[in-house]
């Protein structure tokens, strides 16, 4: 965890850094009057871009969590959920309840509300995780989609909290100072670089000492009780740690949307968050923001595109298509996609030394 | 240096340990035998904590250790080679062995980890030479050997060995046996749990025989393995 890896990781880092401030910086400069979303024909906008950097986030913990340590959850969005309401509760004090008048409203309170949110969060994963954790395979899937469940429908019910299914409302943007993070443009360099922070603590985390401690759990974890690993201790960590970076997603969701209401945080979400992370490749950080935007672009392509092609409103034909998808990558690519480029890459040189 | 007194073991409601006693001196090689689902499986994975004691003492160098987690067990010095030697299967030869060093890490013990690493490979070449290799493509005796130099990595005082001979060919079961008096010779005291109960009375200075979880005789293993009884059960004669 001291010191940064260099190699491939460290590669990874920068390039993806420098493309993302390249498209970043295009919007705001303006060359020719071209916009960000003109580079792909109005497809990918900086809007989409904020979302995948979002819930790059939450799939990087996903995986440190169900492709490291082996654990699966279905009710990640429930995390999210928790600090998506953190956040709209806390940075709404002021306006809508008129407490703590002179703090709640300062606009370094937001950012503390996003640290308060993540402490919870964590802190909830912890007591929860505990008892749910000594769950295996299937019980332990049934446990947390439970978990997401109730967290779902608390949000709507707790109204005088939540704000109910209308949700909350009036949520401030995020401003360091004078200076407001917002529009979208900007808000943009915030998300990504919270989301390139969040990958490289991650891929400190998988090559220390803690990583190879999840990694045996996953393989075995008798064996790896018996070579002296804490188990209980690390897939707690794990759940954790995943814990407190939805939250910090579901913060950054809430303050980007200025509301929050339960209908984006329920079983599906949990589902899509899954799947992002299968597709990107489960026991690989470089997957989540690789999974997460192919998932979304594709959606948002098949919603467009069906209604172009086909003359129809997408709705049910969309999801044919994108199942379908699904269902071709996972045989195709059961490892997800970083892995499978890999594995191409690497069948393509031998094949290549072969005919040397 | 191990010392068990009365223990009892239940899985739910069945009683799987009918009040064990044993001990172990330093430097010893006990062996436990038995037939199939006399317990004794059960007794080692008590010891290392693995599953809970009902009741009973469990002393290892006068700490008690009933009650403790897996892992502190295994910092105490006390480290298990488990039956089926549960490899992590998907990872590399060399990542196996570092994982059974796991609680060494961090204490400076880094050159030490190395001399141990080096001392492996020296009584099992086959495993330097798959160093890279991932542990699931061993066959099953190197998987053995490595499960073998993993529970070694620990460094521990104590090693708990299930059923090394397991599935493997007679040479193959010969060479983890002569190995595992290889190590004795490097100061580590063994408790050995085997079906195979010729072999492991060669290999023994002392054995128990475990009849429904119950000790039904123990002695020197020579004498045990010319006692009658023991021959016409265990021995097949």
């Amino acid at each position: 965890m001291k010191k940064l890896r260099i190699g491939p990781n460290l590669a990874g880092v920068i390039i993806l850094a420098v493309v993302l401030a390249l498209f970043g910086a295009i919007d705001i400069i303006r060359p020719f009057g071209l916009r960000f979303s003109d580079l792909s024909g109005r497809v990918v906008t900086i809007d989409t871009m904020i979302r995948i950097g979002i819930l790059t986030i939450v799939v990087v913990g996903l995986n440190l969590l169900m492709g490291y340590a082996g654990q699966v959850s279905l009710g990640q969005a429930g995390f999210y959920a928790l600090g998506a309401y953190a956040s709209g509760i806390l940075a709404t004090l002021a306006s809508r309840h008129g407490m703590l008048v002179g703090v709640a409203d300062t606009w370094w309170w937001p950012w503390l509300a996003i640290l308060i949110g993540m402490i919870l969060t964590g802190l909830f994963a912890f007591l929860v995780g505990k008892p749910i954790l000594r769950l295996k395979g299937n019980y332990l899937a049934m446990a947390t989609l439970g978990l997401g469940f109730i967290i779902s429908i608390l949000s709507g019910q707790l109204s005088t909290l939540t704000g109910g299914y209308d949700g909350l409302t009036g949520i401030p943007r995020l401003r360091i100072g004078e200076f407001a993070l917002w529009p979208a443009q900007r808000y943009y360099f915030l998300v990504w670089g919270a989301a390139i922070a969040v990958i490289v603590v991650a891929l400190n985390i998988v090559h220390s000492r803690i990583g190879r401690a999840l990694r045996a759990i996953h393989t075995n974890e008798t064996a790896a009780n018996t070579s002296g690993v804490d188990t209980e201790h690390y897939k707690v960590l794990a759940l954790v740690i995943s814990a407190m970076l939805a939250s910090l997603a579901g913060s950054l969701y809430a303050h980007f949307q200025s509301a929050v209401s339960p209908s984006p945080f329920g079983f599906k979400a949990s589902v899509e968050l899954v799947t992002m992370a299968a597709v990107g490749g489960l026991s690989s950080i470089w997957g989540a923001p690789l999974g997460v935007a192919v998932m979304f672009i594709l959606s948002n392509l098949l919603q467009s595109q069906i209604e172009a092609v086909f003359h129809i409103r997408g709705g049910e034909y969309e999801l044919i298509i994108y199942g379908l998808v699904l269902v071709l990558i996972m045989i195709f690519m059961p490892q997800g996609a970083i892995s499978s480029l890999g594995a191409w890459r690497r069948n393509a040189r031998r094949e290549k030394e072969g005919a040397a | 240096m191990l010392k068990i007194e009365n223990l009892c073991t239940f899985y739910g409601r069945i009683q799987a340990l009918r009040g064990v006693s044993l001990t172990i001196a330093e430097g010893e090689i006990v062996a436990v035998i038995g037939s199939n689902g006399a317990g004794k499986s059960t007794l080692l994975n008590t010891i290392s904590g693995m599953i809970p004691s009902r009741s009973g003492r469990i002393e290892f160098d006068g700490t008690p250790v009933a009650g403790l987690r897996p892992d502190q067990i295994v910092r105490l010095g006390i480290s298990q080679v488990p039956e089926r030697r549960q490899i992590f299967s998907t990872m590399s030869v060399m990542d196996n062995l570092i994982l059974g060093a796991y609680h060494r890490y961090g204490r400076g013990e880094k050159g030490a980890i190395d001399r141990d690493l080096e001392f492996v490979f020296e009584i099992f070449p086959r495993l330097r030479e798959r160093i890279k290799q991932s542990a699931g493509t061993l066959s099953g005796g190197e998987q053995q050997m490595l499960a073998l130099g993993r529970g070694w990595m620990a460094k521990p005082k104590l090693l708990l060995m299930d059923e090394p001979s397991l599935g493997l060919a007679p040479l193959m079961a010969r060479e983890i046996f002569r190995v595992s008096g290889q190590l004795r010779e490097h100061g580590t005291t063994i408790l050995l749990v085997e079906q195979n109960a010729r072999a492991a009375l060669e290999l023994a200075d002392r054995a128990y025989v475990l009849e429904s979880g119950r000790v039904a005789c123990e002695g020197k293993a020579r004498e045990l393995a010319s006692d009658e009884r023991v021959q016409k059960a265990y021995l097949g004669k």
